[in-house]
C-alpha cells in the first residue's frame, strides 16, 4: 500500500493553536473530529447538504465536510465550543435552551454556528433574514419555528447590550 | 383531577437539562466516543436489489496490511434469528419477524449487508471491501407489491408467500350500508416511500470489557435489542451490554436493530474496541423506510351528511424483509375507517414483500397513511353533498363512550370537535388569491393511538431513589431519542418529592445497570415511564412522609413536600428539613428508594386475521389547518399557514410538546410536498440529502400550537403522548387546500408540482366546465 504524504497543519482552534499531520485530502472536518478531538462538530451527510458541521472559518461559516484541512492551515476555526461556554454562555446558546429549540441536539452545533454569524453581521435581522442565514442547515425535530424565535430573543439581547454600552 | 395552578413544575416550559450540554457542544453521540486501539467497521453492500450469490473470496481483503477481520455469513453463529423488537411476551401469530444478520445465498434489496469488515482505519477498512470478491447472478425480483401479490410472481423470501399477513376489520354489513348510501365517493390513494433522516446517521462502539461482557454503545430507540445481538452470537443474554446515547434523531429508524450486530461480531472475533458509523448514502440505501401503502377506499353517507359505510382494500410494501410489517398494518387497520362514527365497515390489509428497501417504524407508524386516505375521502363526500368540511366531519366525529370499527370503546374523551373549532378560529378568514397564485384552505383530523398494542403485554420500570443530602437518583432503561424523555421523568420526581429539577440527576439506557423501560417507540415512553417513575416517587413520598408523621406528631394526610422541606399544611406553621426526615428514615433503615413497575393493559390474542376488540390503550386526538398558495403556472404549492390543536390531556412539559408538535407539522409537511426515496426496479434514485428533499428554515409556514389539556389521558398527572399523532393529518389537510385553491384533486403523495400541474392541465383540456369545482 502507497503511504500518502503527511504535511503539517497548525490551526486556531476557538483561541488554541494545534498541530496536527494531514492528507492534502482529508477534510477539515476529520481532522477536527479525529486527529483533533473536536467531537463537537457534527458529520451529517458528509457532501455539504446538511450543515450539520458548519464552523467559522476566520469569521465566516463553512462546512467542515467541503472544506480541505490544509485549506485552514495557520487560519481561525471556532466551533460551538467557541461561541460560549458553561461559565459564559453566549445569548444564543440561552435563548436556546430557554426556547425549546434544542431537541436531538444534533444540528445544534451547525445551527449556532450560522446564527452566530449572522449576528456578528447583523445585530438587527429580520425574520426572513433569519431564515436564509440557517438555510444550509437541516433540522429534523423542531420545524425550525423555535429555532428562529430563540435566534430573535437572541439578537434583542445582544442589542440591549450594545445600546447599554454606549 | 388536580387544577393546574396545584402544580410547581408540571405543565411549566422548563428547559430541559441536557438541552444546555447540547448547546455547549458537550454531549458525547455515538460517534463522538473513541477508545484507544479501537478499529474501524465497514459493511460490503449488495449492487443488486434481487441476485444469487454464487460466491464470495475474502482473500485479497483479509490480507491487506491493518484489516483485523473479514466476516461474512458463515461466520455469524446464528445468522437467521427471530427479532422481538425489545418486548419479552411472546405473541406468536407472525409478529416476531425474520433477522438475518448477513446475506447468505441470496441478496433480497439493494444495499443488503454481505460482509463486515474491521480495520485499523476507515481507509484500510474501506480498501478492504474493495478487494472483496462477490459473483452475483442477477435474478428477476418484483418491486411492486401488487404484482408481487400474483401466486406467479417472483418469490422474495425463499418458502413463503410474498403475502406476509392478510388482516381484516369488519362491523356491520357493508354491502348493505352502501345500499342505504345516498352518495358514495370511490378512490384509490397511494403514499411513497420516506426515509427518517434523522441528522445524526446510525452509529456505535463496541468493545469487551474486563468481565468478558460485550458492550455496545449505541444510538438506538431500544437497547433491549441485546437480548437479539446475543443469540446471533449464540452467547447468554447477560453477555450482551447495551448502553444507550442520547440520541441524534429517531423517528422509528433506530427502532429496529441497526449497527448493534455488526459491531458485536466485529468486536467478539477481533477482541478489540471497533466503531461503525454508516455514511449518509449507507442510511437511506440500506435502512428501512416508511411503507408506501396502495389504498383502494369507498365511502358511502346519507344526504345529511352521516357516514354509512366505508370499505378499504390497504396493500403495504413491506419490502425484502418482514421487520415491523405486519405491526404497521395492523394500526393502519385499527385507523382505517378514522375517528368517524360508521355502522357499516369492512377492511382488507395485506402487507407485502418486494425486492424494494425494507421498510419498518417510521413517526405515525401506519396511521398518516390511511389518514390521507380517509380525510381526503371526507372533504369528496363534503363536496357531493355540498356540504362543509368541518361540519360533515362534527357530524360524524366518535365521542366518548363509543366504540371503534374494531368493537374498542373509546373510554376518554375524544376531543375532535374541540380542536376543529379552536383550528377554524385561528385559521381566521381565507385570504384573497391574486392573478396565478390561487390562495386555499384546507383541514384534516385523525386518530393516533399510544402506548404499543395490548397484547404484547408492555412493561417499563423506573427506579427512583433520594440521597442523605435530599437531592433525587432515577434510573430506568428509557432512550432519550431528542423528545425530552429523560427530562420529563425529571418534572414528575421534582413535582412528587419537593425537590428542585437542579438537584434531580436521572441515569438512562444501559441494559446492565437502568431497570428495563422498554422502546422509546410508539410514542410510549412517556405513559409507560413516566407512570412508574410516579409510582416509584409516590412510593419514597409516602416512606418520607410517614415518617416525618411520626416526628411532627402530626396526621400524614396534613403533610407536603415543598422545596425540600416537610410543611404541614395544617395550619399549625410547623416544618421539618427533608434532610432530618431522610436522616431519621435511614437509621431505622427504611427504604430511601422504590423501583416501580408500571403495566399497560394486557389482552391475549386467540387468533390474527380478524382485528376484533381492544388493541391500544389509548389514543390521541387532533386537527390540523393549513393554508396553501399554489401557482397556477408552475404548480408549485407554498403553506403559509399550519394550526395543529391536539388534546395532550396535560402538557408536562409545554416546551417539549409543543416541540413535538410544530416539528411533526413540519415532518408531515415534508411527506406531503417533496420527500420520496424514489425507487426505479429496486435501484434508490435519492441517495442523499441533494434528491431526498427536507423542507427547509426557507419553507417554514407559520406555525401555530393550540393545546387542549383535558387531564383524560392514561399518562402521568392525565397526559397523553404526542409524538406521533402530530403528524398524522397534515398531509391530507394540505391536499384538502390544494384542492380549495384550484379545484383538483392528487389522491398520491409527495403533491409535486408535476403532479399538480398535470392534474390542471387535464383540468383545463376536459370538455365539461362544471368538473372543476371552485
Amino acid at each position: 500500500m502507497s503511504k500518502t504524504k503527511l504535511y503539517p497543519l497548525k490551526i486556531n482552534i476557538n483561541g488554541v493553536w494545534k498541530k496536527a499531520k494531514v492528507a492534502p485530502e482529508e477534510s477539515l472536518l476529520k481532522v477536527l473530529r479525529e486527529k483533533l478531538g473536536h467531537t463537537e462538530v457534527k458529520e451529517g451527510c458528509g457532501k455539504g447538504d446538511c450543515g450539520a458541521c458548519a464552523v467559522l472559518l476566520n469569521g465566516k461559516p463553512v462546512n467542515a465536510c467541503l472544506t480541505l484541512a490544509l485549506q485552514a492551515d495557520q487560519q481561525k476555526v471556532v466551533t460551538v465550543k467557541g461561541i460560549g461556554t458553561p461559565d459564559r454562555p453566549h445569548p444564543l446558546q440561552e435563548s436556546f435552551v430557554k426556547r425549546g429549540a434544542i431537541q436531538c441536539g444534533f444540528c445544534t452545533a451547525g445551527m449556532l454556528v450560522s446564527a452566530k454569524n449572522l449576528l456578528d453581521e447583523n445585530p438587527n435581522p429580520s425574520r426572513d433574514e433569519i431564515k436564509k442565514a440557517i438555510s444550509g442547515n437541516l433540522c429534523r425535530c423542531t420545524g425550525y419555528k423555535k429555532i428562529i424565535e430563540a435566534i430573535e430573543e437572541a439578537a434583542q439581547k445582544i442589542r440591549q447590550t450594545i445600546y447599554d454600552k454606549r | 383531577m388536580n387544577g393546574k395552578d396545584d402544580f410547581k413544575i408540571i405543565g411549566k416550559p422548563i428547559p430541559r437539562h441536557d438541552a444546555w450540554e447540547k448547546a455547549f457542544g458537550l454531549t458525547t453521540y455515538a460517534a463522538d466516543f473513541s477508545l484507544p486501539d479501537m478499529l474501524h467497521g465497514k459493511v460490503l453492500r449488495s449492487k443488486y436489489p434481487s441476485a444469487k450469490i454464487l460466491s464470495i473470496d475474502t482473500t485479497k481483503a483479509k490480507r491487506l496490511k491493518g484489516v483485523q477481520a473479514v466476516l461474512t455469513a458463515k461466520d455469524v453463529p446464528r445468522n437467521e434469528s427471530v427479532t422481538r423488537f425489545g418486548q419479552t411476551h411472546t405473541v406468536g401469530g407472525g409478529f416476531e419477524g425474520l433477522y438475518r444478520v448477513l446475506a447468505d445465498n441470496k441478496v433480497h434489496f439493494l444495499g443488503e449487508a454481505v460482509a463486515l469488515v474491521a480495520a485499523d482505519t476507515e481507509e484500510i477498512a474501506l480498501k478492504a471491501l474493495d478487494l472483496i470478491k462477490v459473483e452475483y447472478e442477477p435474478i428477476p425480483g418484483v418491486f411492486d407489491p401488487i404484482e408481487a401479490m400474483n401466486p406467479n410472481a417472483p418469490q422474495v423470501q425463499e418458502g413463503r408467500s410474498n403475502i406476509i399477513t392478510h388482516y381484516e376489520v369488519v362491523r356491520g354489513d357493508v354491502e348493505k350500508g352502501f345500499s342505504e348510501a345516498d352518495v358514495v365517493v370511490e378512490n384509490t390513494y397511494r403514499v411513497q416511500f420516506v426515509d427518517h433522516a434523522y441528522m445524526e446517521p446510525e452509529s456505535g462502539v463496541a468493545w469487551i470489557d474486563e468481565n468478558g461482557v460485550i458492550t455496545i454503545r449505541v444510538s438506538t430507540q431500544v437497547i433491549e435489542h441485546f437480548r437479539g445481538i446475543a443469540d446471533v452470537l449464540n452467547l447468554p443474554h447477560n453477555r450482551v451490554r447495551v448502553i444507550g446515547t442520547y440520541v441524534g434523531g429517531g423517528f422509528g429508524g433506530k427502532e429496529d436493530i441497526t449497527v448493534e450486530a455488526f459491531l458485536a461480531l466485529l468486536t467478539y472475533k477481533t477482541g478489540r474496541p471497533v466503531k461503525l458509523t454508516y455514511t449518509r448514502e449507507e442510511s437511506i440505501l440500506s435502512h428501512s423506510k416508511r411503507h408506501p401503502y396502495v389504498m383502494e377506499y369507498k365511502t358511502g353517507a346519507k344526504k345529511d351528511g352521516r357516514l354509512i359505510a366505508l370499505k378499504a382494500r390497504l396493500v403495504s410494501d413491506a419490502g425484502a424483509y418482514v421487520y415491523l410489517s405486519p405491526w404497521v398494518l395492523l394500526y393502519s387497520m385499527v385507523d382505517a375507517p378514522g375517528p368517524y362514527r360508521i355502522p357499516h365497515v369492512r377492511v382488507d390489509g395485506y402487507t407485502v414483500l418486494t425486492n424494494n428497501t425494507f421498510t419498518s417504524a417510521n413517526r405515525g407508524f401506519g396511521a398518516p397513511q390511511v389518514c390521507f386516505a380517509y380525510e381526503s375521502q371526507m372533504d369528496e363526500l363534503a363536496r357531493r353533498l355540498q356540504m362543509d368540511p368541518a361540519e360533515i366531519r362534527k357530524i360524524n366525529y366518535l365521542e366518548k363512550g363509543e366504540a371503534l370499527a374494531t368493537g374498542q370503546v373509546l373510554n376518554h374523551l375524544v376531543a375532535l370537535k374541540e380542536t376543529t373549532d379552536q383550528v377554524l378560529q385561528v385559521l381566521g378568514e381565507k385570504p384573497l388569491s391574486k392573478g396565478k397564485i390561487r390562495i386555499g384552505r384546507g383541514i384534516a383530523s385523525g386518530m393516533t393511538s399510544y402506548g404499543r398494542m395490548i397484547f404484547l403485554h408492555d412493561t417499563s420500570r423506573s427506579h427512583v431513589s433520594i440521597e442523605m443530602d435530599g437531592s433525587v437518583t432515577i434510573r430506568t432503561g428509557v432512550q432519550d431519542i431528542g423528545g425530552g424523555q429523560a427530562s420529563s421523568l425529571c418534572q414528575i420526581a421534582s413535582e412528587v418529592l419537593g425537590v428542585p429539577l437542579d438537584h434531580i440527576k436521572i441515569y438512562i439506557a444501559d441494559t446492565a445497570l437502568t431497570p428495563f423501560a422498554g422502546t422509546t417507540t410508539a410514542t410510549r415512553q412517556l405513559y409507560m415511564s413516566g407512570n412508574a417513575t410516579l409510582i416509584a416517587a409516590q412510593e419514597v413520598r409516602k416512606t418520607l412522609i410517614q415518617k416525618a408523621a411520626r416526628m411532627m406528631d402530626l396526621d400524614p394526610e396534613r403533610l407536603n413536600l415543598v422545596d425540600r422541606e416537610v410543611v404541614d399544611q395544617g395550619g399549625s406553621g410547623k416544618n421539618l428539613p427533608l434532610t432530618e426526615v431522610i436522616k431519621a428514615c435511614a437509621s431505622d433503615g427504611l427504604p430511601l428508594y422504590h423501583v416501580a413497575l408500571f403495566k399497560a393493559p394486557f389482552r391475549t390474542l386467540t387468533q390474527f386475521e380478524r382485528i376484533e376488540g381492544d388493541v391500544f390503550p389509548d389514543f390521541t386526538f387532533g386537527t390540523h389547518g393549513v393554508v396553501v398558495a399554489v401557482d397556477e403556472e408552475t404548480g408549485k404549492v407554498q403553506v403559509l399557514k399550519i394550526v395543529s390543536c391536539f388534546d395532550v390531556g396535560r402538557a408536562i412539559n409545554r416546551l417539549s410538546v409543543e416541540g413535538q408538535i410544530e416539528g411533526g407539522a413540519i415532518y408531515g409537511m415534508g411527506y406531503a410536498l417533496t420527500e420520496e426515496v424514489i425507487l426505479k426496479e429496486g435501484i434508490t434514485l435519492t441517495p442523499s440529502f441533494s434528491e431526498y428533499l427536507l423542507p427547509t428554515s426557507m419553507d417554514l409556514p407559520e406555525l401555530e400550537t393550540l393545546l387542549i389539556e383535558s387531564g383524560d389521558g392514561v399518562g402521568p398527572f392525565g397526559s397523553k403522548g404526542v409524538g406521533e399523532p402530530s403528524v398524522c393529518s397534515v398531509a391530507p389537510a394540505i391536499a384538502n387546500a390544494i384542492y380549495d385553491a384550484v379545484g383538483i384533486r392528487i389522491n398520491e403523495l409527495p403533491l409535486t408540482p408535476e403532479r399538480i400541474l398535470k392534474a390542471l392541465r387535464k383540468e383545463e383540456n376536459d370538455e365539461n366546465p362544471l368538473s372543476r369545482h371552485r
